[in-house]
């Protein structure tokens, strides 16, 4: 029996919406939760922790070498046209803009919104979250707001270091590999680099620390059948941040850069 | 047949339905557990004890019915009046649900201190009291629970359970998974612990020696519905023949089980 083209489309827009809608009213709880008390303070501290201290190795690995990528490419492509100089201006603008906010969020998606989702999600089937409301307390307040607030805090510090470290990576191969004068190389830095340029990469860090914390905490929290569930819950808390956050990435742009 | 408590109940039940889809899993059940009664629900797997506990616990919203604690009615409660509600419960959930992260003495204190406000070195006094009343030692406090057995997970959970004082206990399966001698001990301090607080309870079970040791009264819940209500003592002479097939553990009687051949 063949299923109607139709009947497949049909199926998935209903699929789509349902889990949209299902989403919108879990952040909206969420958030709620966020601005009301108590505020679990020690846990909020243990997540920004997780979320920024822990992440800055990776974060800090993927910055500087993505700086100095992209110093070495803009010298072989702006070469051609004797445009060697511009090339501080690019690292700079290029990783306080773009890079530095989206390969810090994707990093800190792979590493911290998987956790979150194991987390959540073995807690969901060992009955640890049913346990938490037989003890008065509220599983959303304790354990979905904290990781959302750390996550929206913490987010714009990882991507104001990694910034400073891909600025730096930029800088190592300019002046010791490509032979730029320091001072210059710096002064390009400073002069071209503008408030606004920093101001979006920062929220953009914020709005993906929103959608990495929120996606790790619904597929976790609404994680079903055991082990295979726990799995699943994980692989689609990084695939759906990481979806939502390019998509995100453009509106953000828009907002900030459109004439 | 029933046998309801004379006393004004604890816990009331009346007509509780709960379907997942089309299947029926609670089918119109009417329940009574005075204070200070310890009521145990048997029934084969699947035949809906946990989701019964669930909805009286308020983790699973029931599709019509009312249940009454203290006379309260508690099936339309959110928020902060639920959160009260819930300071009247202690419960030992199945497979423990012991919080991973926190220290076996932190799982014990983190009701009076989260819900209670207790000062946290008042309330490790109060889990390491506990903890003793259950047989454990302070050591096994500063342990967390992976490193921990079966039963003694099931202690530090019954710990838990009793930690806020709480005037009704529910037990999920108390003795699944242990060895006998240690489910003879588990059921013990259960009986120890409920008589101390003079709580009323409600445990699920498959274990009958659990159930007698356990239980002043046993209801049998059978496709939905509660089929046979009595004290522990008619229990032989109940002359229900669902009831006595699944008290003997016979594979031959009315209650058929899904089985492909």
């Amino acid at each position: 029996m063949t299923i109607p083209l139709v009947t497949v489309l049909g199926r998935m827009t209903l699929a789509f919406l349902g889990m949209t809608g299902s989403i919108a009213m879990f952040a909206g709880r969420a958030i709620s939760h966020c601005v009301r008390p108590p505020f679990y303070r020690t846990q909020i501290l243990r997540q920004m922790l997780e979320i920024g201290y822990y992440s800055l190795p990776v974060v800090g690995l993927t910055a500087i070498f993505t700086g100095m990528v992209l110093a070495l490419q803009s010298y072989t492509g702006f070469a051609r046209f004797s445009a060697e100089s511009a090339i501080p201006n690019v690292v700079v603008v290029s990783l306080t803009r773009e890079l530095g906010p989206v390969l810090a969020g994707l990093m800190v998606a792979g590493r911290v919104g998987a956790a979150m989702a194991a987390e959540l999600g073995t807690m969901r089937v060992t009955e640890q979250i049913d346990a938490l409301t037989t003890l008065s307390t509220e599983p959303f307040k304790y354990l979905v707001a904290p990781r959302l607030i750390a996550a929206v805090l913490t987010l714009p510090l990882l991507v104001m270091v990694a910034d400073a470290i891909g600025i730096l990576g930029g800088y190592l191969v300019g002046v010791y590999k490509l032979g730029f004068n320091e001072q210059t190389y710096l002064r390009n830095t400073v002069d071209f680099l503008q408030v606004q340029d920093v101001v979006s990469g920062l929220v953009k860090a914020a709005v993906f620390g929103f959608i990495i914390a929120l996606m790790g905490c619904y597929h976790g929290y609404n994680s079903r059948g055991g082990a295979q569930g726990v799995g699943a819950a994980t692989t689609n808390a990084v695939v759906s941040a990481s979806m939502l956050m390019l998509v995100s990435n453009y509106f953000i742009t828009e907002l900030f850069f459109a004439r | 047949m029933n046998a309801a408590p004379a006393s004004a109940p604890r816990i009331r039940v009346r007509g509780l339905r709960k379907a997942f889809g089309p299947k029926k899993v609670l089918d119109g059940i009417d329940l009574d557990v005075a204070p200070g009664e310890s009521l145990v629900v048997i029934g084969g797997s699947g035949s809906g004890k946990s989701v019964l506990l669930k909805c009286i616990l308020g983790l699973l919203p029931p599709d019509s019915g009312s249940i009454l604690i203290d006379g309260e009615e508690t099936t339309r409660l959110s928020g902060g009046e639920r959160a009260k509600v819930m300071r009247k419960f202690g419960m030992l959930f199945q497979g423990g649900a012991l919080f991973d992260s926190l220290k076996v003495w932190e799982n014990v204190a983190f009701g009076p201190i989260q819900a209670d406000g207790m000062p946290t070195h008042e309330a490790k006094e109060v889990a390491l009291t506990k903890l003793e009343a259950v047989g454990l030692t302070p050591e096994v406090g500063e342990l967390k629970p992976a490193e921990l057995s079966g039963g003694m997970q099931k202690r530090v959970s019954l710990a838990r359970a009793i930690a806020r004082q709480p005037a009704i206990i529910f037990f999920d399966e108390p003795t699944t998974g242990l060895d006998p001698i240690m489910a003879d001990v588990i059921n013990d301090l259960i009986v120890k612990c409920v008589k101390d607080l003079g709580a009323s309870t409600i445990s699920i079970t498959h274990d009958m020696a659990s159930a007698r040791k356990i239980g002043d009264r046993l209801a049998m819940l059978y496709q939905g519905k509660l089929i046979w209500q009595g004290a522990v003592a008619d229990l032989d002479t109940s002359g229900n023949a669902f009831v006595d097939q699944f008290i003997h553990g016979r594979a031959e009687g009315p209650i058929t089980m899904a089985v492909r051949k």
